[in-house]
């Protein structure tokens, strides 16, 4: 059960991200694929479609600290208004101006914070994989998430700086292009009509778009894993086929032994609902016992984990659904355990039964 | 004269094994008077057990009628018969059929359970019966902790304890030695003479059938 609890606590994780994503922001980006650019100029042409409320964009940076892929995370460069389009986003006001203030001032989640120490007016140095050099920032800002499961593992900066840098340094890279645009909408409701317009601003242009919520967006993205996180499901319900068969065998088995009480108990007058009570009681009682030590055994396990998981996932904690899937589950090996020695004691005659004795 | 307690008309039994009917009982007919100790005894296989079983209604005969007090207990329904066993029917195995993981007490108490009795009432009717068989300092005693005599006295304490019309003992000494067995026997004749119990013993010990009112023998399953 705590195996069940700890897959199912990963796989809930890896989707929590998306899950708590508004459904008011689109992402638009290239159609062909996330890598290739979108022109800075559509900014415009995508604020004027009605329904708009306001547009940012983001690029992917993909820096290292330290140069070290261990110390892996996301990062990327946000343009003006970015910050204002994640209300799930915490910050100080303060400190949230001060970003605004300082052209290499960069804002990361707390739990990203937490990780390597840093603290807000603390030197961050990046060392460009995409984007050559080495690239220093001052951390002005420490968000947190306004609800478990919100991102708090990634590092933005400014896009003028970015920009500003790489036309000095590297201006090939300079394409006038950003990664993808977030668009707040007035209605959810009208987000496929909203996608549909922006995308056919663009139609047969050198960059088509591909415009959709960004929980699609991220779902999108986590379906590379889908492989992986379907093998991690089947794994998780082999473990109950597996807690499953050894409860049938111990009940049967149990049965067996007991074929001479329960045929005792029928020569007493003990009728077939007291056996199955009697039975199935057991049952319940063996699975719920396991059951509720395997569930109370889930939180010391999964919180120990999230020590070393909580870089990778954001909400790395058991939630409701777990436990409710885990006392459903209970249930229903406990009675499925039961079905047979039930079958047996009931249909057993009684003169078959007291044989067994001596 | 006294009225027949138990009443067995023209009682066939056989059992069918593969393609095999194997006769057990044939044409038995025995009327048993009520407050009657009668030891059933004939060789191994001559159908003592199998007999003892119908009067008991856990097992059904082939042919004929079993009838006890007033009521044919062979059209009963399944339910029906096991309810009649809690109230009519009290039964002492040769092994004892203790369950080992509860006390004398609790093993005593067992078929006080499907009554309406109180907790208190149940616990007043176990001691009664666990002091007539002379273990009232044995209740708290889980059966390994019992000698096999005294496992036994607890076993008939739990055929007594609801006050049954009828004991019914399948070797009720095979399993003891020469002492036990006696002490059991006194204690069975105690619960027929004091207690006007009717009893059906099947027995191959010719000491304790000695202790039995009435003998009657079975070979090749017909009375003799």
């Amino acid at each position: 059960m705590v195996a069940f609890g700890v897959i199912r606590t990963l796989i809930d994780s890896y989707y929590a991200g998306a899950d708590v994503l508004p459904p008011d922001r689109l992402v638009t980006r290239n159609a062909v694929s996330i890598i290739f650019y979108v022109p800075l100029a559509y900014k415009e042409k995508i604020e004027k479609v009605p329904g708009v409320e306001s547009v940012s964009y983001g690029n992917w940076f993909g820096g290292l600290y330290k140069n070290d892929p261990k110390n892996f995370f996301p990062n990327y460069t946000v343009g003006p208004g970015f910050i204002d389009l994640y209300r799930e986003y915490i910050f100080e006001p303060e400190q949230r101006e001060q970003f605004l203030k300082e052209k290499n001032s960069a804002i990361a989640g707390q739990r990203l914070a937490n990780r390597f120490g840093w603290k807000v007016g603390d030197p961050i140095r990046l060392t460009g994989q995409i984007y050559p050099g080495e690239w220093d920032f001052v951390l002005r800002a420490i968000y947190k998430g306004r609800e478990p499961g919100v991102d708090e593992n990634s590092l933005m900066f400014r896009w003028d700086y970015f920009d500003d840098r790489l036309r000095q340094t590297t201006p090939e890279m300079a394409k006038n292009g950003v990664g993808w645009y977030v668009v707040k909408i007035a209605d959810p409701q009208q987000a496929p009509v909203i996608s549909t317009e922006i995308d056919a601003l663009f139609k047969n242009s050198a960059a088509e778009t591909l415009t959709e919520t960004e929980k699609s967006f991220t779902l999108g993205f986590l379906a590379q894993m889908d492989a992986i996180i379907v093998g991690m499901r089947i794994i998780s319900y082999l473990i109950i086929g597996v807690i499953l068969l050894v409860l049938v065998n111990t009940m049967a088995m149990s049965a067996r032994e007991r074929i001479s009480e329960y045929a005792l108990l029928k020569t007493l007058g003990f009728g077939p609902s007291h056996l199955i009570g009697l039975i199935l009681g057991e049952s319940m009682a063996v699975a719920v016992f396991g059951g509720l030590l395997g569930i109370l055994l889930m939180f010391p396990v999964i919180g120990a984990a999230s020590q070393f998981l909580q870089n990778f996932f954001s909400g790395f904690e058991v939630n409701a659904l777990t436990i409710l899937l885990a006392m459903t589950f209970v249930l229903i090996v406990g009675i499925t355990a039961s079905l047979f020695p039930i079958y047996k004691a009931v249909r057993l005659p009684i003169i078959q039964g007291l044989r067994n004795v001596g | 004269m006294v009225p027949a307690l138990v009443k067995l008309e023209s009682v066939s039994k056989s059992y069918s094994r593969d393609s095999l009917i194997i006769p057990v009982l044939d044409n038995i007919i025995l009327k048993v008077p009520k407050g009657e100790f009668l030891a059933l005894m004939g060789p191994s296989g001559s159908g003592k057990t199998t007999l003892l079983n119908l009067i008991a209604g856990i097992d059904r005969p082939s042919a004929g009628d079993v009838i006890v007090g007033d009521i044919k207990i062979n059209d009963l329904s399944e339910s029906a018969l096991a309810q009649w066993r809690s109230r009519y029917i009290g039964f002492v195995f040769q092994f004892y059929n203790l369950m080992p993981v509860l006390t004398a007490f609790e093993n005593v108490e067992l078929p006080l359970l499907l009554t309406k009795l109180s907790k208190k009432e149940r616990h007043q009717h176990v001691e009664s019966a666990l002091s007539v068989v002379g273990l009232e300092d044995r209740m708290k005693h889980y059966p390994r902790q019992l000698s096999g005599g005294q496992e036994q006295r607890v076993a008939i304490a739990r055929a007594l304890v609801t006050d049954p019309t009828l004991i019914l003992a399948d070797e009720p000494t095979g399993d003891l030695d020469k002492i036990s067995a006696e002490e059991v026997m006194v204690l069975l004749s105690r619960l027929n003479s004091e207690f006007e119990k009717t009893i059906i013993m099947v027995t191959h010990d010719p000491r304790a059938a000695e202790k039995a009112h009435t003998r009657k023998y079975l070979d090749k399953g017909e009375l003799v």
